[in-house]
């Protein structure tokens, strides 16, 4: 039997219970079970590095911000860009897309390094590795939609006479938004770890740097800041995201 | 009267030029202007891809295909042709309006004839005055047929062709339709055909009907219904000379199956 749906008060409030009973767990069980401060420090400490550590947060938030957002942009126009060429030149997808796909097949662990190899210090390689990451889904993504308006959709395009450009604004594109939008919707998330990914292995600045430098200095509870604060941006970029979908997608 | 289309030794098929299935063999059809010609068959027999080879989607592997007494290449590209298929084809991100006016923005810029925005009146002619900011997943299976009748209109076609339009569709709403296709019909002058599974749709609504056989398709029953009906191909569904003829038709169409 199928259970009746919970009241909309509860569909808010049962999350919420959901989240402060583990934080309650957390807070007052684990010192009592004996887990060090140095090994999990508790919710109030984390929250005291917000407070004590505000500016050196934020900071560090803004490189990370700008990389994430930046490799966001370029991977993703990057991706649709060429998912348009591959569907209006079935050749070059056939040469080119294989090669795509062992390219995706390199873990971006791997290849970061190469990335700073090639662009050095500074901003550019974080923002390379965002885009690499971000692309490779939108890519798939893209020519998928692309190409699902039925056979129907098309004929009707042809016993009106369009023009190849007319389809593609006019059932293409407006087809495919829906596949682009969910793979944005990842790729707010992969952004923000290839940033931080890439300021793992040379920087000195951002979200990264900072979880890599508390990591090595044993301060616990600025790790776990950081942390918190590259979910937050992840899930601020997926609600600009969220956002901007329920504009352009009222279907 | 002069013919809106006249196929001969017509052969359709699928794939290469050698290695094709032919769907159609040796099909001889004339249908003249203004008529209302219902084709009936099994599956596969091949009527949508008549429809097809007429409105230019489908190149024929053989014969001669005349439409309007030109190639059905020349009439498309000046839009002498409406189609409405069986899924009513409907862009969902578009409005009922913006639907009906899709052919104002696309396949303009080739034409020698412009057409005109006649959307506010064929959405009140089809019934969906009320409707017409509505997006498609918000109207019924009937409406939403409807709405690509009047987007086939928009261009004051000389030709409609219909591909089981309302084959989805409960049997009132059906009916309904069928008398405002009709009315619409004698208005308009257009010449229509119309594919369908249902006898008695067909023999309800053409003035002519033929029936294919399958593999490969060709017509192997072709009966005038105007002896059958009054002026401007009115009669009522039940009337025992309609039912005489749907028996004859349905006779024919297990011969073909």
């Amino acid at each position: 039997m199928r259970k009746a749906p919970l009241s909309p008060q509860m569909t808010i409030a049962l999350p919420l219970l959901g989240a402060a009973s583990i934080l309650l767990a957390w807070q007052y069980l684990l010192p009592l079970l004996g887990v060090p401060a140095y090994i999990v420090p508790t919710p109030t400490a984390i929250f005291g590095v917000f407070q004590k550590n505000f500016s050196l947060l934020i900071d560090n938030l803004r490189p990370t911000l700008i990389e994430a957002l930046a490799g966001f942009v370029i991977g993703n126009l990057a991706a649709v860009l060429l998912a348009v060429l591959f569907v209006h030149s079935r050749v070059l997808q056939a040469a080119y897309f294989p090669i795509v796909l062992f390219f995706n097949t390199i873990p971006i662990l791997a290849l970061s390094p190469i990335i700073i190899l090639i662009f050095g210090l500074g901003m550019t390689p974080k923002i390379v590795i965002a885009a690499v990451i971000c692309f490779f889904p939108t890519l798939v993504n893209m020519i998928r939609g692309l190409d699902s308006a039925s056979d129907n959709e098309h004929e009707l395009f042809r016993v009106l006479s369009a023009t190849r450009s007319e389809i593609f604004w006019s059932l293409r594109l407006p087809r495919a938004l829906p596949m682009l939008f969910s793979s944005l919707r990842i790729a707010s998330a992969t952004a923000v770890i290839g940033a931080i990914v890439g300021e793992w292995i040379g920087s000195d600045k951002g979200l990264g740097a900072l979880i890599i430098q508390a990591t090595f200095n044993y301060q616990s509870d600025r790790l776990y800041a950081a942390i918190v604060l590259s979910s937050s941006l992840s899930i601020a970029l997926f609600c600009l995201v969220v956002l901007i979908e329920r504009r352009v997608i009222r279907y | 009267m002069p013919s809106a289309i006249e196929a001969r030794r017509l052969d359709v098929g699928y794939g290469g030029r050698q290695t094709a299935v032919k769907v159609l063999a040796g099909l001889d059809l004339t249908v003249a202007a203004g008529s209302f010609l219902s084709i009936l068959g099994p599956s596969g027999c091949g009527k949508s891809t008549l429809l097809r080879v007429v409105a230019d989607l489908l190149d024929p592997l053989g014969g001669t295909i005349s439409v309007l007494g030109e190639t059905p290449h020349t009439v498309r590209s000046r839009r002498d042709v409406g189609f409405v298929f069986q899924d009513s084809t409907l862009l969902p991100w578009r409005t009922v309006r913006d639907n009906v006016r899709l052919p104002l923005g696309v396949g303009q810029g080739s034409l020698t004839r412009k057409i005109e925005d006649r959307s506010a009146e064929l959405l009140e002619l089809m019934g969906l005055g009320g409707l017409s900011e509505r997006l498609p997943h918000q109207l019924s299976g009937g409406q939403r047929q409807r709405v690509a009748i009047a987007r086939a209109l928009l261009g004051e076609p000389k030709l409609l062709l219909m591909d089981e339009p309302f084959g989805a569709l409960d049997e009132i709403t059906r009916d309904r339709l069928n008398d405002e296709l009709l009315a619409l019909w004698r208005r308009t002058g257009t010449t229509i055909l119309f594919v369908t599974h249902s006898i008695a749709e067909a023999a309800y609504l053409g003035d002519r009907v033929i029936v294919l056989a399958a593999s490969p398709g060709r017509v192997v029953k072709d009966l005038d219904m105007r002896p059958f009906k009054q002026e401007g191909n009115r009669c009522k569904r039940e009337d025992p000379a309609i039912v005489a003829a749907m028996a004859d038709l349905r006779m024919a169409l297990e011969r073909a199956s």
